[in-house]
C-alpha cells in the first residue's frame, strides 16, 4: 500500500490522523505546493480535465469540465472582484454510504491540501466545508488540522508567499439527507430551509450568496494532491478501465467483512464482495445488491462480472454512485427492504415539489401493506405508476427518481416476492423482520 | 408550536442570550455574508447550551439575527437536530437505514424500548434518554449502529445496548462518558 497504489487512503490513520509536520513529511502539500507555484490556475484546470477525474459523489459528472463552467472575467471586468466560492460536500448520508467518514476522519490534512488546489483554480478565496452533523469526530479532527494549516501557512493570506489567499471554514449541519443535493447545501450555507433549486442558474455560475460556486464530493477532491504530485499518465494508468484512478468501494449487509477498500476504479463486484467483503455470511446466499448506495437500482447474483464503473454498471441497468454496496441476503426479506428504502425517502423528502411529498408516502403506505399481508396485484399496478409519476423530469430533483431506483428495480427482479406476501397473505420470511 | 405574534412585533428578548451564546453566534455570522445565514448554526449554539430550542429562544435567535421569527421556526423545524421540544440529558439517535435494517436494527429497537419504557420521541420519567431515530449514521459496515450525544456505538447487540444505556445513566449524573465504549 503507497502513494502511488493507494492514493486516498494510504495516509489513512483513523487512531491518530497525521498531524501537519507528519503529513508533509509524508510528502503531503506538494500537489498544493506544485498547483500554486508552479502553474496557473488555468494549467491546473487543464490537468484536472486530462485525468478524467468524475466526481465520486454520485453523479460522476467530469470534475474539470464542472470547474470549466466557472466564468472568468477579465481584469477590468467589475465582475471579476466578485467571490468566488468553493464548498465541500462532506454530508455524507447515502445509506449504506461511509467511504468519506473514512478519509475525513482518517486523513484531514488530505482534504485541505485538495481544496487550496481546487479553490486556486477556479479562482476562489473562501471555501466551506459543509459536514454532516453527526460526524462529530471528524469536525474535531478537521478542525484541529484547519488550524494547523493556518499557523502553517497552507491557510490564510499569501499562502506559502504564493499571493494566494484562501479562507477555509467548517459548517456543520444539522440533518437531513437532501442537504447533499448541491443547490440544497448552498440553500443550508446560507442558513435557509434545504430546499434545491431550480436550475438553472447553475451553481457554477449563480450559487453561494448568489456568486459562482462550486461544489465537490470529499473523495473528488482528495484525488486533487496526488493528480498534481504524480500526473494525469499515472491517474488513467491506475485503472485498466476506461475511468480514471482508484475508487473507495465498500460493502455492507450480512457479510462476512463488511469494510471499505481503494481498488483500481473498474474492479468487478465479484471482486468487491467476495474477494474483498470475504462473501456471505454463514448460510446465507446473495439475492441481490444495490450498487452505489440506497437511490440505485437493484443488479443481481448474474452481475458479480459486472466492473464497477460509471458506464459498466449504467450499462447493467444501475448507477455506480458512491460505489458501496449494500448486499441483500436469502434470508431477509426484499419487500421489507424496498419499504425501509422508501421510508428513508419519505422521511428525507423536503415536501418542495408534490411527485416527491405525495408519492413516497404512497410508496410507502402501499409497500407496507403488502409487507403485512394486506396487499393486492393492483398494488403492484399501483407501485409502478408511481416510479413514473415519481421519475426524472416530473420532480424538483433527483431524490424521488432516487427512490424510484431500487423500487422499480425490485418489483422487476423480486416480482415473485411480492406476488407471494400478496397471495400467502404475509411475509414469507417472518422471523427475521 | 405558536409564536406569540404579539411579542414577537414587541421584541424584548435583548437580555435573554447569555454573552457566551451571543459571541459563539457572533463568531458563525462572522464567516458567513449574511448574519442570518448564521440561523442554523445560531439554533445549534443556544440548543448546545439549553438542551432545546424554546419558543423564547428562538424569538431571542430571531431578533438577535435580525430575521423574522417565523423564518427562524421554518428553519428550526426543517432539520433533525434541533431539537423544538424539551429533551433529555442523552438524545439517543437509533440509524433506522438500510444497513442496519438488515442486520438487526428491529431488535435493538425493541430492547431499548422496553428497556427504557419510552417509545420513539418520548423522554423517560427520570429525564435521562430520549429517543429518536436517524436516519444513515455512516457505520454501515459496523451496523447496528446508534449515537448517543456526541458518541457513536457500534456493532449493537440486545445485551451490548443495555450495557452501554445502564454505563450512560450510572455516568450521567458524573457527567463522565469516558467509560462507555463508543467513538465520537
Amino acid at each position: 500500500m503507497n502513494s502511488l497504489t493507494h492514493p486516498l487512503t494510504h495516509l489513512v490513520n483513523l487512531a491518530s490522523p497525521l498531524t501537519i509536520q507528519g503529513y508533509i513529511d509524508q510528502g503531503g502539500y506538494k500537489g498544493a505546493e506544485k498547483a500554486i507555484k508552479e502553474n496557473s490556475p488555468a494549467e491546473v484546470l487543464e490537468i484536472v480535465k486530462a485525468s478524467g477525474l468524475k466526481g465520486r459523489g454520485g453523479a460522476g459528472f467530469p470534475t474539470g469540465m464542472k470547474w470549466s463552467f466557472v466564468p472568468q472575467y477579465s481584469e477590468d471586468d467589475e465582475r471579476s472582484k466578485d467571490n468566488k466560492y468553493l464548498v465541500c460536500n462532506a454530508d455524507e448520508m447515502e445509506p449504506g454510504t461511509f467511504k468519506d467518514r473514512l478519509i475525513l476522519e482518517g486523513a484531514p490534512h488530505q482534504l485541505i491540501e485538495a481544496m487550496i488546489i481546487a479553490a486556486y483554480t477556479i479562482g476562489a478565496n473562501k471555501a466551506y466545508i459543509f459536514l454532516r452533523g453527526e460526524y462529530h469526530l471528524a469536525a474535531k479532527r478537521l478542525q484541529i488540522a484547519i488550524d494547523e494549516a493556518y499557523q502553517a501557512s497552507w491557510l490564510g493570506n499569501n499562502i506559502q508567499k504564493s499571493n494566494f489567499q484562501l479562507d477555509l471554514y467548517l459548517h456543520t449541519s444539522a440533518g437531513r439527507y437532501i442537504c447533499g443535493e448541491e443547490t440544497a447545501l448552498i440553500n443550508a450555507l446560507e442558513g435557509k430551509r434545504a430546499n434545491p433549486r431550480a436550475k438553472p442558474p447553475f451553481p457554477q455560475v449563480a450559487g453561494l450568496f448568489g456568486k459562482p460556486t462550486i461544489v465537490n464530493n470529499v473523495e473528488t477532491l482528495c484525488n486533487l494532491p496526488h493528480i498534481l504530485k504524480n500526473g494525469t499518465d499515472w491517474f488513467k494508468q491506475i485503472s485498466p478501465d476506461s475511468d480514471a484512478g482508484t475508487k473507495i468501494y465498500g460493502a455492507c449487509g450480512r457479510i462476512q467483512n463488511p469494510g471499505l477498500w481503494e481498488l483500481p476504479m473498474g474492479a468487478t463486484i465479484g471482486q468487491v464482495l467476495n474477494v474483498h467483503a470475504g462473501g456471505m455470511a454463514e448460510g446465507l446466499k446473495l439475492k441481490g445488491l444495490l450498487p452505489g448506495g440506497a437511490s440505485t437500482d437493484f443488479l443481481m447474483p448474474e452481475h458479480l462480472d459486472v466492473p464497477m464503473d460509471y458506464d459498466s454498471i449504467a450499462k447493467a441497468g444501475s448507477r455506480l454512485g458512491t460505489g458501496g454496496l449494500i448486499v441483500l441476503d436469502d434470508k431477509n426479506c426484499p419487500v421489507a427492504m424496498v419499504l425501509n428504502l422508501l421510508q428513508f425517502f419519505a422521511q428525507e423528502s423536503c415536501g418542495w415539489c408534490t411527485p416527491c411529498r405525495d408519492g413516497t408516502p404512497w410508496a410507502v403506505e402501499l409497500l407496507s401493506r403488502i409487507e403485512r399481508g394486506k396487499g393486492t396485484l393492483a398494488d403492484i399496478d399501483s407501485l409502478l405508476n408511481l416510479c413514473d409519476f415519481m421519475w426524472i423530469g416530473k420532480t424538483h430533483c433527483a431524490l424521488a427518481p432516487g427512490a424510484v431506483e431500487p423500487l422499480k428495480s425490485a418489483l422487476r427482479y423480486f416480482n415473485d416476492d411480492f406476488v407471494q406476501h400478496i397471495e400467502l397473505g404475509c411475509c414469507p420470511y417472518h422471523g427475521v423482520q | 408550536m405558536m409564536i406569540d405574534i404579539i411579542n414577537d412585533v414587541k421584541p424584548h428578548y435583548s437580555q435573554y442570550l447569555s454573552d457566551d451564546e451571543k459571541s459563539q453566534i457572533d463568531h458563525e455570522a462572522s464567516i458567513l455574508e449574511t448574519r442570518e445565514a448564521a440561523g442554523i448554526e445560531a439554533l445549534k449554539v443556544v440548543q448546545s447550551f439549553r438542551g432545546w430550542i424554546s419558543d423564547d429562544s428562538l424569538l431571542a435567535i430571531a431578533q438577535y439575527l435580525k430575521m423574522t421569527s417565523a423564518e427562524l421556526e421554518g428553519v428550526a423545524t426543517f432539520y433533525n437536530l434541533i431539537y423544538r421540544q424539551p429533551v433529555g440529558k442523552n438524545v439517543i439517535h437509533l440509524c433506522d437505514s438500510v444497513s442496519c435494517h438488515l442486520t438487526g436494527y428491529s431488535e435493538i429497537l425493541s430492547t431499548i424500548k422496553q428497556h427504557l419504557a419510552i417509545d420513539y420521541g418520548q423522554t423517560t420519567t427520570d429525564g435521562l434518554f430520549t429517543l429518536l431515530s436517524n436516519a444513515c449514521l455512516g457505520g454501515c459496515d459496523k451496523s447496528p449502529v446508534m449515537m448517543v450525544g456526541k458518541v457513536h456505538y457500534e456493532y449493537l447487540t440486545k445485551s451490548k445496548v443495555i450495557d452501554i444505556l445502564e454505563t450512560i445513566k450510572a455516568n450521567s449524573k458524573s457527567n463522565d462518558l469516558s467509560k462507555t465504549q463508543g467513538v465520537e
